[in-house]
């Protein structure tokens, strides 16, 4: 950002004459300069210009190749959206809860916040979090962006189940947004008498729009569009409601000519985010890193290959290891030149493995929903440095 | 924080035993927090329907009715027959019968091939289309053109009423094809 007079004006006064409006963005010796006042709300530093990654008006995806550590910056959540993002006001804004219960009532965002509130950090991806057509120029962001870690805050359902009072019977409840698809789910109460939330904040601070402003439903482990934003409604019930959502949509096909329905859980996974396209790699030490993450708790191991899948080696993996969240991991390599392909594989505490391409393309089949695909990916480290996607074929 | 002061309170006034902490309340049965919900407010949001036809309104449509309808709301994003696009396409079903889909990538997931329950179109169409104007049919207007949609996936016969006794009982084919979840449920429920 340039420094102009009017700003420096508006920081130290006069004291400061060093200012002039032709400066360079960024001054030779930062410490010949007196820097910038405080200011209410901090932003990026300039030269940084991480963004989303736009794939339609109705998703965007984050960008790992970009991030560090397991917590996704807020602004930089993924998105996806069936009506567009609502502008909800908070003040007016109220879930309701009713069905099979003894006392159907309405909570309000502020009565919401009094009950006793619960924060965790939690990975929430969405079910169709792989680009099967991605070609070599393709970003970790890009071929599986759908998936962000943040500490969400809220009120457990359980809590509020209480309050209204379960009708015996009750086995399922549908979650309704206010958004214009109006979306619904249904979910087991199973789930919403355990670790489910109505969160209503993110990262310490309230929802972003486009993770559900002012409340949403947040299903740990589960697959993204389960957990329906901007929520206005529970209602109890004996089965589930079959929305299109759950039907139409988020059903996947496989071989044996039959669709999986209602496959909340998202399984193992893992994701190598350096290095990775559009990176350029010297010949030396090199840190190959990435995020794995599980529906099934804790990541408990995470193998690197370097040689396209022959050995693996477990890589390091970032404490607290923590469950139903991205796990970072780190694995030292050193590149002595000529093409290698890398890859990860994520091993769960339940001792499930992530599959191989040809191993979910078997029970699976070409022409499958691109829900619930979670291969080992990898990248070809070129004889130049330069990396790419490994390009896969689905048929 | 309750606690934190009483403590305080005890130190200030000399007493040394008031070091140890008492023990955390717990959780009442019901915190008395919200309001309750009336019939009214309950009934202006709840519009979902259910497969076996709980939730669907009075009102009544025929297939002809709703032919009129979908060429003037519907046609330009789902294309003249339901079948060209350029959004999903919602009519055509599979000669083979046999739920091909995981070997066919190009065969499209409409309501007669793929769908299994006819109550999903009214309630879906009812909530959320057309997405320039959502919820702004009325429900005869979407009776209608369910029964256009259903007709025109050869589920119903051209004069068929689609009402709230009719529609539940619309034999979908795609039915049988559908699993719940059969992975592993796990041994050891994940810690939070
Ligand atoms: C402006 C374009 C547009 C118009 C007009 C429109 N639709 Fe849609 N329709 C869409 C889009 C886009 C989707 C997919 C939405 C999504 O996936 O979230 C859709 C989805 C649907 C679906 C679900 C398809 C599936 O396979 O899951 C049905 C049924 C449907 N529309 C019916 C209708 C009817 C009936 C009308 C007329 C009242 C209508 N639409 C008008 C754009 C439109």
């Amino acid at each position: 950002m340039k420094v102009t007079r009017r700003s420096l004006l508006a920081g130290a006064a006069g004291a400061v004459a060093l200012g002039s409006t032709t400066q360079a963005q960024t001054a030779a010796d930062p410490s010949k300069v007196r820097g910038k006042p405080s200011r209410a709300v901090g932003q990026r530093a300039a030269p940084e210009k991480v963004q989303r990654i736009l794939r339609s008006g109705a998703a965007s995806s984050t960008p790992h190749q970009d991030l560090m550590g397991i917590i996704t910056p807020s602004d930089l959540h993924f998105e996806r959206h069936h009506g567009g993002v609502p502008e909800i006001d908070p003040t007016t804004h109220s879930v309701l809860i009713h069905g099979m219960v003894e006392r159907p009532m309405i909570f309000t965002l502020a009565e919401l916040k009094r009950f006793p509130s619960h924060s965790q950090i939690y990975f929430l991806e969405c079910s169709g979090n792989l680009g099967r057509t991605a070609g070599p120029d393709t970003t970790p962001g890009m071929l599986a962006g759908l998936t962000s870690t943040s500490e969400w805050t809220g009120v457990r359902l359980a809590t509020l189940l209480k309050e209204v009072g379960v009708k015996p019977g009750a086995k399922w409840l549908l979650a309704e947004g206010t958004d214009a698809a109006v979306l619904t789910r249904s979910i087991p109460i199973e789930k919403a008498q355990d670790d489910a939330l109505i969160a209503y904040g993110q990262n310490g601070e309230a929802l972003r729009p486009e993770q559900g402003y002012p409340t949403r439903l947040f299903l740990p482990g589960w697959e993204g569009n389960a957990s329906v934003k901007w929520l206005r409604r529970i209602e109890v019930a004996d089965q589930p409601f079959m929305t299109r959502e759950e039907t139409s949509k988020y059903t996947e096909p496989f071989a044996n000519n039959t669709a999986r329905m209602f496959s909340f859980r998202m399984d193992a996974r893992s994701l190598i985010t350096a290095p990775a396209f559009p990176k350029t790699i010297e010949k030396g030490w090199v840190e190959i890193q990435g995020i794995a993450w599980t529906g099934a708790g804790r990541i408990r191991r995470v193998d690197v290959s370097t040689d396209g899948g022959r050995t693996w080696t477990a890589a390091n993996l970032q404490e607290p290891v923590l469950p139903l969240a991205h796990t970072r991991f780190r694995h030292l390599w050193n590149w002595t030149g000529g093409e290698a392909v890398i890859m990860s594989r994520a091993v769960d505490e339940t001792g499930y493995v992530q599959p191989t391409k040809d191993a979910l393309l078997k029970l699976r089949g070409p022409g499958t929903a691109t829900y619930h695909l979670n291969p080992i990916t990898g990248w070809v480290v070129q004889a130049d440095g330069k990396v790419v996607y490994k390009e896969e074929a689905w048929g | 924080m309750t606690r934190i002061r009483f403590a305080f309170m005890s130190c200030a006034l000399g007493g040394l035993a008031a070091i140890a902490p008492l023990a955390a309340q717990q959780a009442p049965a019901r915190f008395g927090i919200g309001r309750p919900a009336s019939p009214a407010e309950i009934a202006a949001l709840d519009i979902d329907v259910m497969p076996d036809g709980r939730g669907l309104p009075a009102g009544k449509g025929t297939s002809a009715e709703g032919q009129a309808l979908y060429a003037t709301k519907c046609a330009q994003c789902h294309g003249a027959t339901g079948k060209e696009g350029p959004n999903d396409v919602l009519v055509g079903r599979d000669p083979r019968g046999t739920f091909p889909f995981s070997q066919d990538p190009k065969l499209p997931h409409t309501i007669g091939n793929y769908w299994p329950y006819a109550t999903t179109v009214f309630d879906y169409v009812r909530r959320a289309m057309p997405p320039t104007a959502p919820g702004s049919l009325t429900d005869d207007e979407v009776y209608a053109l369910t029964a256009f949609l259903l007709h025109a996936n050869d589920l119903i016969p051209a004069d068929a009423v689609m009402d709230k006794a009719s529609l539940p009982k619309v034999a979908m084919p795609a039915r049988q094809f559908f699993t719940p979840d059969t992975r592993k449920q796990l041994a050891t429920k994940p810690q939070r």
